[in-house]
């Protein structure tokens, strides 16, 4: 869904700080350490979380309100393990560290989140950042799954040994947050005292050196490692059963859309209309009622009908992120991704974009390679993100009948949906392929992956996620398809014609402004199966995918034909079979998403390439539909 | 002498050196992979390659070809003084 990473702008705090020359915190820590869990409880936000190195790919800020600082803005990085940027995210990071980043304020103060349950690498970071001279307080975070599982440290002699205070915490929790309020309102900025012995900076084996030495003087006993993730992964990361599993988890995500989506939908639809038919007598009847119920009511109720359908997804994508599957998705995808000529690494930005593009693009910040990430970007459009889902939907609901084969397991709808799914991948890693063996060629960038440990999803993690992705959902609704469908109804009426009586109507759809600009690009999609009610529906597409879905209901109210009739029986005036699968194929490939283009010509800086990517998805869209469209005719469709 | 993508499953050895660009290097000693370090193979992705190495209580994913460029030694040619979690591995592994 377009626009769900645009966060407000932040504005910075208006209230006089209480110290004029404390006012900038900032969290450091390496990555998966739970830097923006920490975050979300200090200031009340709601970042995105989840269990998997490189969730965080940008700084964000907010006020302390959390702790009640609203005076102090807490500003939120991407996870590092040194200060030498190995990747797009750490640059980010280091650039904030040192106060070059431009828009953000240079920190103050530092909180740097390191993971207990590693805590000896971990300890690693704090050279270079203790070398900042900052003052810091170090956060020894999850300390409590740490000493569940009988490990040991004496924060004392921590804090003696690195010269600066450190607490335990438990972020996921809320524990131990009041060290992080009494060392802000006891820190007078001043400089850190450094410890009293800092390693050569820059050279790793001695900072390692330096950190076993200091995590062995303060009595650090790492706990037992965690035996249920080995114990998950000789099944999750089977030769035979990985695999399979994998399989079996996407299908069922599908089937379940369906089996329970479906009714919810369907029982959701109805409420929508019955609102729509309690309000009609308040509204007086002619062109306002028409304006405010067939036009706008109608539109956005077809988009919002598939609201239930489009959490489910999101519960289940929440699921994987939140366990820690992802990073074994990627593992296990690395091969594949191989003979494409990238690395698993640019599975993960591939898989979240099922959800949506957008931060799907912010996510290859992750990858190393300047050439690798390009290729990902350009290709990431072409994986089946939730926006395609009302639209798939809607097409299969009306053309695809509801048969189930293998004693009702697997429903032809499912497969149909899977396909489609199936044909953005392949888009994807055909070009990738080509990218890869042509403008984008480079060299084997390392595969470097950190597996967390699994965790269970929380309940208040996933309807956080749920509770944002509704109101992202209706935002939408309420703004983009809301325009668009109050300016096609207007189009759809104009120009006013004399009746036979003398009194003024609206014309036949057909003669409308709408239905001319319609007629005048039927030429280039009738090959498609599309006729010119489709082709506005196009048109309209190009803001976001599921605005096709809302024109086709204003559209169909507007038209004195189908105007009793739902958007699924109405459909069929339009199209065949053929045309109902060359325009499930077209969506499948076209880039009809303006939030994705100006994200990808943030990450590229330049429109060079958003454009060709547009013009590539758009023919490969085109022919494919008109493929699909001629075998399905030959096929009698 | 042998190399780190020569260890089969279950197998342990010391880390000597990385011959490996030095961003890279830089990159794996950040996670772990400093000389003297034990590494274990803890098990192949379905596909046989990457492979998932037991660092420091991590587990990191590398290819064959990463790990191929890690040399390694065997672990019973340790000092046994590294640590207590390096002892019980020796010990378990004689």
């Amino acid at each position: 869904m377009s626009g769900c990473c645009t966060p407000p702008p932040f504005v910075p705090p208006t209230i006089p700080p209480q110290n004029a020359s404390l006012r900038t915190v900032v969290l450091i820590g390496p990555p998966n350490a739970g830097k923006s869990t920490l975050f979300n409880r200090l200031t009340g936000l709601r970042q995105k979380v989840a269990n998997y190195p490189g969730v965080t790919v940008e700084q964000h800020m907010g006020l302390m309100a959390g702790v009640g600082r609203e005076d102090l803005t807490l500003i939120d990085l991407p996870g590092i393990y040194s200060l030498d940027p190995f990747s797009e995210d750490a640059r980010v990071s280091i650039d904030v560290l040192r106060g070059n980043m431009p828009g953000t304020p240079r920190p103050d103060v530092v909180l740097m989140v390191l993971d207990s349950l590693h805590l000896t690498r971990q300890l690693m970071l704090a050279a270079p950042v203790l070398a900042l001279g900052l003052p810091t307080l170090v956060l020894l975070n999850m300390s409590d799954l740490m000493e569940a599982r009988g490990g040991t440290v004496d924060a004392l002699e921590l804090a003696r040994e690195l010269g600066t205070p450190v607490a335990k915490i438990s972020a996921v929790n809320g524990v131990g947050l009041e060290a992080v309020s009494l060392f802000l309102h006891s820190q007078t900025p001043r400089l850190g005292a450094l410890p009293l012995s800092l390693p050569v900076l820059g050279n790793a084996a001695s900072t390692h050196a330096w950190a076993a030495n200091i995590s062995h003087l303060s009595g650090y006993h790492a706990p037992l490692s965690a035996e249920k993730s080995r114990k998950l992964d000789d099944v999750l990361l089977h030769r035979i059963w990985g695999p399979l599993l994998f399989m079996a988890v996407v299908i069922g995500v599908f089937e379940v859309v369906f089996s329970i989506g479906q009714p919810l939908s369907d029982g959701f639809g109805v409420i929508l209309a019955d609102i729509a038919n309690l309000v009609r007598p308040l509204i007086p009847t002619g062109w306002i009622q028409s304006l405010l119920l067939d036009g706008a009511w109608k539109g956005i109720s077809s988009v919002l009908v598939f609201l239930p359908q489009i959490l489910l997804l999101f519960l289940f994508i929440g699921i994987l992120e939140d366990s820690g599957y992802l990073a074994r998705a990627a593992l296990i995808a690395d091969r594949v991704m191989r003979t494409i000529g990238l690395n698993g690494k640019a599975f993960i930005p591939l898989l979240s974009a099922y959800a949506c593009a957008v931060p799907a693009i912010m996510a290859t910040r992750t990858i190393e390679n300047k050439r690798d990430r390009l290729a990902t970007i350009l290709v990431t459009p072409f994986m089946t993100c939730s926006a395609r889902l009302p639209v798939y939907m809607l097409l299969i609901a009306a053309f695809i009948p509801n048969t189930f084969y293998l004693h009702g397991f697997l429903g032809l709808r499912t497969i149909v949906m899977l396909s489609l799914y199936l044909a953005g991948f392949v888009g994807a890693m055909t070009t990738a392929r080509l990218l890869k063996s042509s403008i984008l060629k480079s060299s084997d960038a390392p595969f470097i992956l950190e597996l967390p440990q699994y965790r269970m999803p929380t309940v208040r993690s996933l309807s956080l996620r749920l509770i944002d992705r509704a109101h992202v959902f209706l935002r939408q609704a309420g703004t983009v398809i809301l325009c668009v469908t109050l300016a096609l109804w207007v189009l759809a009426h104009l120009p006013v014609v004399q009746g036979p009586s003398g009194s003024l109507s609206a014309p036949e759809l057909a003669n409308s402004l709408i239905g001319r600009l319609g007629h005048f690009i039927e030429p280039a999609i009738a090959p498609l199966g599309f006729n010119w009610k489709i082709g506005i529906g196009l048109l309209s597409s190009v803001l976001a995918r599921e605005v096709m879905v809302s024109t086709m209901g204003t559209l169909y109210g507007a038209d004195a034909d189908t105007h009793a009739q739902s958007l699924q029986a109405a459909l069929h005036h339009d199209m065949t079979m053929g045309g109902a699968l060359a325009l499930m194929i077209f969506f499948a490939f076209a880039m009809q998403c303006t939030s994705t283009m100006a994200v990808v010509k943030r990450e590229t800086n330049s429109w060079k390439w958003p454009a060709i990517q547009f013009l590539y998805m758009l023919v490969v869209a085109w022919c494919a539909a008109f493929a699909v469209n001629h075998i399905a005719m030959a096929f009698g469709g | 002498m042998s190399v780190l993508n020569e260890l089969k499953v279950g197998e342990t050895g010391v880390l000597v050196a990385l011959d490996l660009p030095e961003s890279v290097q830089n990159h794996l000693m950040h996670m772990g992979f400093v000389p003297d370090a034990l590494v274990k193979v803890l098990r192949r992705a379905p596909a046989g390659d990457p492979t998932v190495y037991g660092i420091d209580g991590m587990e990191i994913a590398l290819r064959h070809e990463t790990a191929g460029a890690i040399r390694i030694r065997p672990v019973a040619a340790t000092k046994a003084a590294e640590s207590a979690e390096g002892l019980a591995l020796i010990e378990a592994s004689l």
